[in-house]
C-alpha cells in the first residue's frame, strides 16, 4: 500500500441529498418469447445510501438484488419509481457510479494495465497519464508486477483485484458491488474484503454492496438491508451495524455484537431463504 | 512426437518415389496402359516436373512475374473482402432493422455458387487483375462477414455493461469492445479466408487471363503439357502453404490475449 498522502482527506459533501436513492422502484420483465408472461423481480423498493455510507443488501438467491443494482447504475430503467443521484433524477448511465460486477467483466483483449486504464482512456485522459495512474492503482491492489498479463493469465482473485482497481481508478462517488467476491475461495475473499474496507475507509465513498453472505454483509457495512424472496421482492428489514471501525472481517466474526446482530438479521432472513428455496424446488 | 518432421519428409519421399516408379517408361510392366509412355503422358514425371520448376525459378526466372501477379490478386482480394466483410458485419450486427430486412438477401448471396460469377466479372472488369480480385472478394467477404456478425452478437453482455459504466461512448464501444471481439472471430477464420482469396485468384486466372500462375497452367494444359501443369500445381501448393504459415504467425502475434487450452506459462 502506498502512503496515505496519495489520497485526499475524506470530505463527505455537506449535501443533505443521499448519494443514491431509489423510491418506489418496481421492475417487471416481459418474456421475449411470449409477451403475455410477466415477471416482477422487485416491487416498491425504497432505498437510500448516504454519501460515505456502506450499505449492504442481503436476500435469498434470485430475489432481484442484482436488478436493483442495475437500476442504480442506470443500466436498467425501472418500470415504476424514480432513481436520484445526489438529489438529481438519474437519466441514462449513472456517471458518478462505479460498478463491480459479479461475473467476469474485464476485456479479455486488454492487459491488466489496459483494463485498469480503460475508464481513464474513455474519459479522454492523455494515454501516458492514464497509464501512470492505472499503474498506481494496480500497485495499490497488489498487482504491481502483473500489468502486462492478460485476464486469462491471472487467477480469479487477481482478476477481481484488477476489476476493483478498474472501478476505483475513476474515483467514483458511488460504488456498486454485485457479489464481487462470491467466486473466490474463503481465504482470498477475507483478504479482499479487508482490502476493500481499507480502501473505502480512506476515501469514504457511498457503497451499495449486494451479497447473499450475511457474515460478509455485517462485517463490512454500516447498514444491512434484508430483501424478501422473489418474485416481487421487497425490503423487509433494516439493521444498523454499530460495530466500531476499523474492522478486521475475520476477527469481528467472533465478537459478541456481531453474533447478536447475526442472530437478529438471520431471524428475518431465514424465513425468506426457506421460501426462496421452496419456490425453486416447486419450479424444478 | 520427436521425429515428426523426419516422418513427414519420409512420407513425401515415398510418395514421390512411387510417382517416379509408376511413370518411368520401361521400368515396370504395363498393366493399365497399352503403351509404356502413356503413364508419363497422363501423370507427368517427377524429374521433368522438377526440372521445369528449376527452370522457372533459377534458369529463366520467369515464374516470379506470374507469382507476383497471383500474390497481388490474393492480397487485394483478402484485404478488400475483409474490410467490406468487417464493415458489413458490424453494420448488420448493430442495426437490427437492417439485418432483418437484408437477411434473405444475405442468405441468397451466400448460398449462390459464387465461382460462377467469374465470367461476369471477366466481362465487367476485363482480363486483368481486377476481375480476379472481384471474384476473390466475393469469396472472402461472406466468411469475414458471418464471423464478424457472430463476433459482435457474442460480445459478453457483462463486458459491454462494464465498458458503459466506465464511461465509453457508443463510438468508443465500437472501437474498444465490438471491434476487438469481432477481430478475434475474423482471425479464427483467417486461414479459410486467405485460402479462398487464393482460390479466387487462381480460378479467375484459369478462366481467362494473360498472366499469373493459373494462366501458366492454362497454357500448358492447352498443349497437353502435363509436366508443366503438375509443376504449376506444385508451385501453387507450396505457395499456399507459405501463406498459411504466415497467417498462423500473424495470428499468434495478434491473438496472444486468447487462452489456448493446455497452455502453461513458465515464470
Amino acid at each position: 500500500m502506498t502512503d496515505a498522502s496519495a489520497f485526499p482527506a475524506p470530505d463527505p459533501a455537506p449535501s443533505s441529498a443521499p448519494a443514491l436513492s431509489l423510491d418506489g422502484v418496481s421492475c417487471t420483465f416481459i418474456s421475449r418469447d411470449s409477451p403475455g408472461q410477466r415477471y416482477t423481480a422487485v416491487a416498491d423498493v425504497r432505498l437510500a445510501v448516504a454519501a460515505g455510507e456502506f450499505v449492504s443488501v442481503v436476500g435469498p438467491t434470485g430475489c432481484g438484488k442484482s436488478t436493483l443494482l442495475n437500476v442504480g447504475a442506470g443500466l436498467l430503467a425501472p418500470s415504476t419509481g424514480t432513481v436520484a443521484v445526489f438529489g438529481r433524477p438519474l437519466e441514462g448511465i449513472n456517471k458518478r457510479a462505479g460498478y463491480m460486477f459479479q461475473s467476469e467483466s474485464l476485456m479479455p483483449w486488454r492487459t491488466a494495465l489496459g483494463n485498469v486504464m480503460a475508464g481513464l482512456e474513455f474519459r479522454g485522459l492523455p494515454l501516458p497519464e492514464a497509464r501512470a495512474q492505472a499503474g498506481e492503482w494496480l500497485k495499490r491492489v497488489g498487482l504491481g508486477g502483473f500489468g502486462d498479463r492478460y485476464p486469462h493469465q491471472l487467477s480469479g482473485g487477481m482478476r477481481k483485484r484488477t476489476s476493483l482497481a478498474q472501478t476505483l481508478a475513476l474515483d467514483p462517488d458511488i460504488i456498486l458491488m454485485d457479489e464481487p467476491f462470491s467466486a473466490l475461495d474463503i481465504q482470498t475473499r477475507q483478504l479482499m474484503e479487508n482490502e476493500v474496507l481499507e480502501l473505502w475507509q480512506r476515501k469514504r465513498k457511498a457503497v451499495l454492496f449486494i451479497t447473499h453472505d450475511l457474515d460478509e454483509a455485517i462485517a463490512m457495512s454500516d447498514r444491512v438491508l434484508v430483501m424478501s424472496a422473489g418474485p416481487a421482492a421487497r425490503m423487509i428489514g433494516e439493521f444498523m451495524i454499530d460495530i466500531p471501525r476499523p474492522r478486521d472481517v475475520a476477527e469481528i466474526k467472533t465478537s459478541a455484537r456481531f453474533l447478536e446482530l447475526h442472530a437478529a438479521i438471520w431471524a428475518v432472513l431465514r424465513e425468506e431463504v426457506l421460501e426462496g428455496y421452496a419456490q425453486q424446488l416447486r419450479a424444478a | 512426437m520427436k521425429h515428426l518432421r523426419l516422418y513427414q519428409i519420409g512420407l513425401l519421399v515415398v510418395l514421390v518415389a512411387f510417382w517416379w516408379a509408376m511413370t518411368k517408361p520401361g521400368l515396370l510392366p504395363n498393366l493399365m496402359f497399352d503403351n509404356d509412355r502413356q503413364a508419363a503422358f497422363f501423370f507427368g514425371e517427377p524429374l521433368t516436373v522438377a526440372s521445369r520448376i528449376w527452370n522457372w525459378f533459377v534458369i529463366t526466372g520467369d515464374i516470379y512475374r506470374h507469382l507476383l501477379v497471383t500474390l497481388t490478386e490474393t492480397l487485394l482480394a483478402f484485404g478488400i473482402g475483409s474490410v467490406l466483410g468487417l464493415a458489413g458485419g458490424l453494420w448488420l450486427a448493430l442495426s437490427p432493422l437492417a439485418s432483418a430486412i437484408l437477411e434473405p438477401y444475405v442468405k441468397a448471396a451466400n448460398s449462390m455458387p459464387r465461382i460462377i460469377l467469374a465470367p461476369i466479372f471477366a466481362v465487367w472488369f476485363g482480363l486483368g487483375i481486377a476481375s480476379k480480385v472481384a471474384l476473390g472478394v466475393t469469396l472472402v467477404f461472406f466468411i469475414v462477414f458471418f464471423n464478424v456478425y457472430q463476433g459482435v452478437k457474442e460480445v459478453s453482455p457483462v463486458v459491454l455493461a462494464n465498458a458503459r459504466m466506465l464511461g465509453a461512448s457508443p463510438r468508443q464501444l465500437l472501437r474498444h469492445v465490438y471491434l476487438p471481439s469481432a477481430t478475434s472471430w475474423v482471425f479464427s477464420s483467417l486461414h479459410t479466408s486467405v485460402g479462398l482469396a487464393f482460390v479466387g485468384a487462381v480460378v479467375g486466372e484459369y478462366l481467362g487471363s494473360s498472366q499469373g500462375v493459373g494462366y501458366l497452367i492454362l497454357q500448358a494444359e492447352g498443349s497437353f503439357d502435363i509436366n508443366t501443369v503438375m509443376a504449376g500445381i506444385l508451385v501453387l501448393t507450396a505457395f499456399a502453404l507459405v501463406l498459411d504459415a504466415l497467417v498462423g504467425r500473424i495470428e499468434r502475434r495478434l491473438m496472444k490475449w486468447q487462452p489456448r487450452s493446455g497452455e502453461t506459462e513458465k515464470l
